[in-house]
């Protein structure tokens, strides 16, 4: 019987000692600790979620990377192209003009050599022509001594003139 | 490695010195008569008004504690003081030295003319008053050694938190308290109170933890300053099961009382189920009070009767079976002051959740 029955000293001392326990305990040590531990918690999720965030921001800033790269090459690709072909129409002209030139000049030969031969012909044309003319009137000198030889030349030039 | 077989080593060592004393102690008591096991194991889950440590009769030592006693005003004294040895028709008392008061069974009487008379079944006659009580006894003792543990303990792994800061790992006291810290909100509080309110009851649940949890354990502990049987004691039980009662009332809204003044049943069964929950409010942390004190209680009582078997057969071939066997009860009592620490604390945030639970169907 004396087991279960309580003994006033306890209870009085028990009540007392747990009671301030309690309250010194949540001031001086529950609050610390449980303060503590909750930042840090907080903490480390903090840091958790800020590593991943910058694992997501390198992983884009990598795509992002070979997106520059990619059109970096895109870009050069189009130059050298442009380049080639502006190489292939320079080279292209170049030749043209060249050959125009080539033809031109000799066109200009060609022009000056049928000059030439045209002076060189109207000039033997005029020597026939007044060599002709020498031995015509050396001709017509003898002829149009004798009258028979006179009339017979009037024939034949009157026969020449209907005849044209 | 090492560390744990120094350990183990010191356990055991721990444990045969326990059961040395105890031979020790009532090897000399069957000398004189017949050895009463129920009377030494209630003497030993008893409280006592003086803390015993070594030895028997004229050559125990014993460390006097202060005797506290509202009669007549305040009375404080030495519990040496009660050094007159009476023995009356085979029951023995002691006197203070003034003659004023005489204990007997750990009872403190007023003694009439020096004396203490009995009656037919032995206790005190009723013209013997009995002064209101208020001794530092072995229990409150035990608790105050306790309670300047905790504040040690804690206090300094709060500093601890204070100055290093929270950017360091836990260090010494602190990874030792900080798991079982968590333990308390992680797997009481915050599943039986909820994330929102918690917080508000951590200082007594954390508190009613380590206060059950370390008393059990210096309970355990077969030797000075250890051993009281303080958690096994029903005055020490009714003051937490009342804390938990009170933090229950205290914080219990709307949806708590509709379910008592109106549960849901039709209103015919109110004339029933209304007292029936009444009594609910009170049988929760009445069941509290009596499963802490009854498994500290028992598990004191089994290790002492395991010993007891050597000098109830007197004979030390007995050791041999009763050794073992009050070894592997203090080994399963290690687990038990720690469960009914862990089952006080979950069961009074279960209620406490439950007084502060929304409506919800």
């Amino acid at each position: 019987m004396e087991l279960v029955t309580p003994g006033l000293g306890l209870i009085f001392w028990t009540s007392l000692t747990f009671f301030f326990l309690m309250i010194i305990l949540k001031k001086f040590a529950w609050k610390p600790i449980l303060t503590a531990v909750k930042t840090r918690e907080d903490n480390i999720e903090k840091a958790l979620s800020s590593a991943k965030e910058a694992e997501e921001k390198m992983q884009q800033l990598t795509s992002q990377n070979e997106q520059i790269l990619r059109e970096a090459r895109e870009e050069r690709d189009i130059i050298l192209k442009e380049a080639r072909a502006a190489k292939d129409s320079i080279v292209g002209e170049a030749k043209n003009t060249a050959k125009n030139e080539a033809a031109k000049i000799m066109e200009d030969a060609k022009k000056s050599i049928e000059n030439e031969k045209l002076k060189a012909i109207t000039e033997l044309k005029n020597q026939v022509a007044a060599l002709s003319i020498e031995i015509s009137e050396k001709i017509l000198g003898s002829e149009l001594s004798d009258k028979n030889k006179q009339q017979a030349l009037m024939n034949t030039l009157v026969e020449d003139v209907t005849l044209n | 490695m090492n560390t744990l077989k120094d350990k183990t080593l010191l356990a055991l060592i721990l444990v045969f010195t326990s059961v040395l004393t105890v031979f020790g102690n009532a090897d000399s008591t069957s000398k004189k008569k017949s050895f009463d096991a129920s009377s030494f194991i209630l003497h030993h889950v008893l409280d006592a008004h003086d803390w015993h440590i070594l030895g028997e009769g004229e050559n125990s030592i014993h460390l006097p504690l202060p005797i506290i006693l509202l009669d007549r005003g305040l009375q404080v004294f030495s519990s040496n003081k009660f050094s007159v040895a009476h023995s009356e028709h085979g029951h023995d008392y002691a006197v203070t030295e003034d003659g004023l008061y005489a204990i007997f069974h750990e009872k403190i009487y007023r003694t009439i003319d020096g004396q203490l008379t009995f009656d037919e079944e032995g206790h005190p006659t009723e013209a013997h008053a009995t002064p209101l009580d208020f001794s530092i006894t072995r229990n409150v003792a035990s608790m105050f050694l306790t309670t300047a543990l905790l504040l040690w303990l804690f206090i300094g792994a709060a500093r601890a938190y204070q100055k290093t800061g929270i950017n360091s790992a836990p260090k010494g006291k602190q990874s030792f308290l900080e798991p079982l810290v968590l333990f308390v909100r992680d797997e009481i509080a915050i599943p039986n109170i909820g994330e929102k309110k918690y917080m508000k009851y951590m200082p007594y649940l954390l508190t009613v933890f380590f206060f059950i949890w370390i008393n059990n354990l210096l309970g355990l502990v077969p030797f000075f300053p250890g051993g009281s049987n303080l958690t096994g004691n029903i005055a020490f039980t009714i003051c937490l099961s009342v804390f938990t009662l009170y933090m229950t009332i205290y914080s219990a809204n709307k949806n708590y009382w509709s379910h008592i003044f109106m549960p849901p049943v039709p209103k015919a069964l109110y004339f029933i189920m209304i007292p029936i929950e009444i009594v609910g409010i009170f049988t929760k942390p009445f069941a509290l009070m009596i499963r802490l004190f009854a498994n500290m209680t028992a598990g004191h009582i089994v290790v002492l009767s395991f010993i007891c078997i050597i000098f109830i057969k007197e004979s030390a071939a007995w050791a041999g079976l009763s050794i073992p066997m009050a070894l592997f009860i203090s080994i399963l009592e290690l687990l038990v002051a720690a469960l009914q620490a862990f089952i006080f604390t979950l069961l009074s945030a279960l209620f406490i959740g439950s007084a502060i639970e929304e409506h919800h169907h």
